[in-house]
């Protein structure tokens, strides 16, 4: 009973956590950006001032808006958050943690996507309807290779379950995993197609030639693009993550282990911050590229987690 | 497992992701930079198996391979695309993704068939000789996918990157003299097809291999 309660109380935490630090850290990553890009940037703290700002205002809707498109924000927030709440941060000991495996999560991701398609394209604008188009190209093609990505922890662990990942990862004795590294470069490009960044997508952008994320929520405002825009943060935040957990898992306290909590959490914010600063250079010094190159892009993200499966199976590492 | 077996893998991850690499990368200019990295593992892979077995020739092997396959050979790459001129895009026959697919199935093949030679092997080197005949396919399949004279000639070089690799997993390197022998076949070839290239593109304008199909006999 005391334990289901303190891992009640751990899941609790680790939900809000990443629920509230999701939009410090995009604000994180556009300030890294701003600093590389020699402008002051405008303040870790802006989105949330943009959400507070939306939620305080009217929410429009289209004449011809129907169910789909009114519920699809809490479809889409309800998602992250569960998808955030499976992913252990800080410790081991989720409550949640049975109820999705690595390929459930890619599952709920997937879901809250399709509602994102289905209500851009419910108004019937043709922007709404491009941009479903175009998000669907790249999620058909980022969904097998982030599959792919986990199969090689998976397979190392001989588990899908996250939390068992993590707690076999990060206390196993060190070992060099080439496999690993070939899953987390893929890993990497995954993240970047999926949370609509460049090279794959510019969310600063509202050019109506290049822009994908911009395209499906053109139609949204007020709360409701509050909760598609924090959704978004909360996913970006997963993402990391889910990044941290499978291939820098060291840090992360193990279930019952309190003493280590408070070490835990600088571990993460420090990662966290590394993670920031790594995307926002990524972000400087490439180009967002064609959309007709998303595939090349993907495909290469594809082929690396299976390289990295081939090389666990054929060396043992 | 040991540490030194550990890094001998990570080596081998690392020319496959090289030979990877090599086969998705569009521009001439990469390419060589790629072939240069690909000869620095391959040189590191040898020292990580000299000082494991004790093989010293295998250092002296090393020392080649930098000398040759890090400095040589990209100098005389980079001299010969300044003085053609070219730093063009690289042309493939079959687009990026499709060839990558073939690659991964080749691997799967060169997997695949090395696996009961590895398990009959004693060597600490066994589990690379799968990477190291896939290295070999993929530089085959890249200068087959490629259409003009230098990236084939970058798939040659690759391929003998990928023989060095195989013979230092399967055998702890050959005999010194055969390697030299081949270092120097190397290295002569690079100056003979270099010196070929002026000739071709001086008779077809073009360093596109393509037009050499009209170079053969009409069947009468």
């Amino acid at each position: 009973m005391l334990t289901t309660f303190a891992s009640f109380l751990s899941q609790l935490a680790q939900t809000l956590l990443v629920v509230l630090i999701a939009p410090l850290m995009v604000g994180w990553v556009s300030q890294c950006r701003a600093w590389l890009q020699n402008r002051s940037g405008p303040g870790l703290l802006q989105p949330y001032r943009v959400l507070f700002k939306l939620f305080e205002k009217d929410a429009l809707l289209a004449h011809n808006a129907s169910a789909v498109f009114r519920s699809a924000p809490y479809i889409q927030f309800g998602c992250m958050v569960l998808a955030a709440s499976v992913v252990p941060i800080i410790e081991t000991n989720l409550l949640f943690a049975p109820a999705a495996d690595v390929i459930a999560l890619v599952g709920v991701f997937a879901l809250a996507r399709v509602f994102s398609a289905l209500a851009a394209m419910d108004v019937g604008t043709s922007f709404g309807t491009l941009g479903a188009r175009r998000e669907m190209l790249v999620a058909s093609l980022s969904e097998p290779a982030l599959l792919m990505v986990f199969f090689t922890p998976l397979l190392i662990v001989q588990s899908s379950s996250l939390n068992v990942i993590v707690d076999t990862l990060a206390h196993r004795e060190f070992a060099i995993y080439p496999s690993l590294a070939f899953a987390a470069v893929a890993f990497i490009m995954v993240l970047l197609a999926e949370n609509a960044r460049i090279p794959i997508d510019n969310p600063a952008t509202h050019l109506e030639l290049t822009m994908i994320h911009e395209a499906l929520i053109l139609e949204y405002s007020g709360r409701h693009l509050a909760l598609i825009e924090w959704a978004n943060a909360i996913k970006f935040t997963t993402y990391c993550a889910i990044g941290i957990a499978l291939f820098v898992p060291w840090g992360i306290a193990g279930a019952g282990a309190w003493q280590t909590l408070p070490a835990a959490i600088v571990v993460l914010a420090v990662k966290l911050g590394l993670i920031g600063i790594g995307l926002a250079v990524l972000e400087t010094v490439s180009a967002k590229m064609r959309i007709f190159r998303a595939p090349e892009f993907l495909g290469m993200a594809y082929m690396l987690a299976a390289l990295g499966m081939l090389t666990l199976l054929l060396l043992g590492a | 497992m040991a540490m030194s077996a550990q890094l001998i893998n990570l080596m081998a991850a690392l020319m496959l992701l090289i030979a990877f690499a090599m086969l998705a990368q569009r521009r001439i200019l990469s390419l060589i930079y790629l072939f240069a990295w690909q000869g620095v593992v391959l040189a590191v892979n040898s020292v990580i198996v000299a000082w494991y077995t004790g093989h010293n020739e295998l250092y002296l092997s090393a020392f080649f391979t930098v000398l040759l396959k890090v400095i040589a050979l990209p100098m005389v790459l980079h001299y010969l695309i300044r003085k053609l001129d070219i730093k063009w895009d690289v042309e493939t026959l079959i687009n990026i993704p499709a060839t990558m697919l073939t690659g991964i199935v080749l691997v799967v093949f060169a997997f695949n068939l090395a696996l009961p030679i590895s398990q009959l092997a004693g060597t600490i080197t066994r589990g690379t000789l799968g990477i190291a005949i896939a290295v070999v396919l993929l530089a085959f399949l890249m200068m087959i996918t490629r259409r003009k004279a230098v990236p084939q000639v970058i798939g040659f070089l690759a391929m003998e990157n990928g023989l060095f690799f195989a013979a230092t997993s399967a055998t702890y390197g050959m005999p010194m003299v055969v390697e030299l022998g081949i270092l120097l076949d190397v290295m002569v070839g690079i100056l003979i097809l270099g010196i070929f290239f002026f000739q071709v593109r001086e008779a077809f304008d073009s360093l596109d291999l393509k037009h050499m199909e009209k170079l053969k006999e009409s069947g009468e």
